[in-house]
């Protein structure tokens, strides 16, 4: 996973790059929260460009980064989510808490 | 012996989080002489994923232990067994509802099963208290028409000659 900061925005984008499992999250989710941490921004955008897989852990793992955001009082968005993934989100009604922009930030 | 089946194979793994990925990338690997599009075999690996993640968390917790994956291809049909020889579910109709989890410490979503049901066509649960469990699922594979363009071409020409 990369990570980018932009701080005049506060904003902190995650590129995932790996296949999104129960054994991968784990890791990746370390990783999100020390960055979280150590920037505190005011918007996460998960980027999904590079996403070829994801079963329903990381749809407990992104609920989770979405309740720290919330507490900061900001905001999470999803971008380049392709369609084998996107109909797990809207599935589990993801899509109505952290929704699906269509820009490459 | 003669099986009843076109095709079979069988897998057995440890229950380690990384075999999570060589589960469902096997699975896949065997389903596609069935030749599905993209769409249908990402629906494999997700309910595959699914089913060998509860194994691992749920089945056996901590504990390490031997998961079961036998695929079954008849006519355009894979059957999928997933088993493990873990503790149970105690009660299979509250663990199939959306949104439930007995591990919600853990950030699980809840919706394993939902996923597994309806990506796949057929979904079966079998589970003893402190024996294990057993889930078979389903997927019909779409026939695809081949040369269907040319057949609606060839009716559009003769349309014109009328």
């Amino acid at each position: 996973m990369n990570t980018k900061y932009e701080d005049e925005d506060k904003l902190l984008i995650f590129e995932i790059t790996e296949e999104i499992d129960h054994h991968t999250t784990e890791k990746i989710r370390r990783k999100m929260d020390n960055e979280i941490k150590r920037h505190m921004p005011k918007k996460i955008i998960f980027d999904f460009n590079q996403v070829t897989f994801m079963d329903s852990a990381g749809i407990g793992m992104l609920i989770g980064r979405y309740k720290t955001i919330k507490m900061l009082g900001g905001v999470a968005e999803l971008t380049n989510v392709k369609p084998s993934i996107k109909k797990i989100f809207e599935m589990c009604g993801l899509v109505k808490i952290i929704p699906i922009v269509n820009k490459c930030a | 012996m003669k099986s009843l089946y076109e095709n079979e194979m069988k897998l057995e793994f440890l229950s380690k989080s990384n075999n999570e990925a060589f589960a469902r990338i096997s699975v896949a690997a065997f389903a596609s002489q069935l030749d599905p599009t993209i769409e249908e075999l990402a629906d494999i690996k997700t309910a595959v994923s699914e089913a060998v993640t509860n194994s691992i968390i749920h089945g056996y917790e901590s504990e390490e232990g031997l998961i079961t994956i036998i695929c079954k291809i008849f006519a355009n049909t894979i059957l999928i067994e997933i088993s493990d020889n873990g503790k149970g579910i105690e009660n299979v109709e509250i663990a199939k509802e959306p949104l439930y989890t007995s591990k919600p410490d853990l950030e699980r979503s809840g919706m394993g099963f939902t996923i597994m049901e309806s990506f796949m066509d057929d979904l079966e649960v079998e589970s003893i208290l402190g024996l294990g469990t057993k889930i078979t699922m389903k997927k019909v594979i779409q026939k695809k028409e081949i040369n269907s363009d040319k057949q609606s071409e060839g009716k559009i020409f003769s349309t014109f000659r009328m």
